[in-house]
């Protein structure tokens, strides 16, 4: 397969070098004169000493020929560009971009970024795993973001509290599969009571199915009268 | 009218001063703080100090209500950003990027960004002086959606795809 890879930053360095090592084609795009020189004596004559954002230098890196432009610069507004004039001026079948500011995910997906790659997300969501918030953990990104798997932890003021599953108020396209209780993992079935200290792990659809998703299972930020 | 200006160089300043002058409501970001020794000490608008390619700042400064927005800082990508994000996610109906690189410039016009080239105006304001004729798709702001049946095709740029939406 063929790739062009924008940025030779420490991310676009080891990409390149993985990818090389498991056999593919590729061209490393870095605008830096010593950066690029360095990339290619440890990875051979690999590197194009050129801004990836140009259009004549995606070019001259045969972005019309490559599978997949990968934009693993710092700064999202090069990697947004990089990923626009792949698509647009070189039908590229897929684009991805590295994001730093997860604000921008949803602009960068508007805009038809194939796949967004975002550090700072990851290292929220592993955070996030530690911290004994009673919020949604997202655990994964599936179909390019359109779905997320998300972990749910069931509390006292939880307003899914001894109802069963089938109880649960879901939104369209989400679903309820797997249940962690002690030490115990089990499929959520249709009887499922769920308990307190229960994790649910569930698939969210979009924003608004998250959002629903938290109020049924987690419940508003405050507690949940006992008339409930 | 309210108009939110990216970038205080000397053309983002020199907006900002004209349209406040016409009794616009103007806000004008840069992420350095010198930057906005090129408005006059008398400038009624708003100069705020911020990263004009954040989302929450364009947020606070009331982007979505914003009639006109404005992409003039000094890099190509950086504007084109942008002003896609105040289109996009702010819903902001005239908006300009300036692009300086031809080439790029042309993707965004596909693209239905408007763009403002400063290259292509110059070369061309250059090559008329010169006695050439002039180029007809260099003049001011180009605007596909609205200048479309001026647009010469054989502008379009190799492999681009249908403009905007």
């Amino acid at each position: 397969m063929y790739i062009v890879v924008v940025g030779g930053g420490k991310v676009g360095y080891y990409l390149a070098k993985e990818l090389l090592e498991a056999g593919h084609e590729l061209v490393i795009l870095e605008k830096n004169a010593s950066r690029a020189r360095q990339i290619s004596d440890e990875l051979g004559s690999i590197v194009l000493n050129r801004d990836g954002c140009e259009g004549k230098h995606l070019a001259e890196a045969g972005a019309n020929r490559a599978a997949v432009v990968a934009a693993v610069t710092g700064d999202d507004e090069d990697n947004l560009v990089v990923c626009q004039m792949a698509k647009h001026h070189f039908d590229v079948p897929k684009t991805i971009a590295r994001v730093n500011n997860p604000r921008n995910e949803d602009l960068f997906k508007h805009l038809g970024v194939n796949e967004i790659i975002s550090p700072t997300r990851m290292v929220l969501g592993a955070i996030e795993q530690d911290i004994p918030v009673h919020e949604l953990l997202h655990l994964a990104q599936l179909k390019g973001g359109e779905m997320e798997l998300v972990e749910a932890q069931i509390s006292e003021s939880s307003p899914a509290l001894g109802r069963k599953s089938t109880d649960i108020n879901l939104p369209e396209g989400s679903s309820l599969f797997l249940l962690l209780r002690g030490n115990s993992v089990q499929q959520v079935r249709a009887d499922t009571v769920f308990q307190a200290g229960d994790k649910v792990l569930a698939v969210a659809k979009g924003d608004s199915g998250e959002e629903v998703l938290r109020r049924e299972l987690i419940g508003d930020s405050e507690p949940v009268g006992s008339s409930n | 009218m309210r108009a939110v200006i990216v970038g205080c160089g000397r053309v983002g300043a020199g907006l900002a001063e004209r349209l406040a002058r016409e009794g616009h409501d103007v806000t004008i970001i840069d992420n350095n703080t010198e930057a906005f020794s090129r408005l006059e000490p008398d400038f009624p608008g708003q100069a705020i100090r911020a990263d004009g390619t954040d989302e929450d700042v364009l947020r606070r400064v009331g982007t979505d209500t914003a009639d006109w927005f404005y992409a003039l800082t000094e890099g190509d990508n950086r504007n084109a950003f942008a002003a896609q994000m105040a289109s996009e996610a702010f819903g902001v109906k005239n908006v300009v990027a300036k692009v300086n690189d031809p080439v790029r410039a042309e993707a965004y016009t596909q693209l239905g960004v408007a763009t403002i080239c400063r290259t292509r105006l110059l070369v061309d304001a250059l090559a008329q002086f010169t006695g050439l004729a002039a180029d007809p798709g260099a003049s001011g702001v180009r605007d596909v959606e609205r200048h479309h049946d001026h647009l010469d095709e054989s502008a379009v740029p190799a492999g681009a795809s249908h403009p905007g939406h």
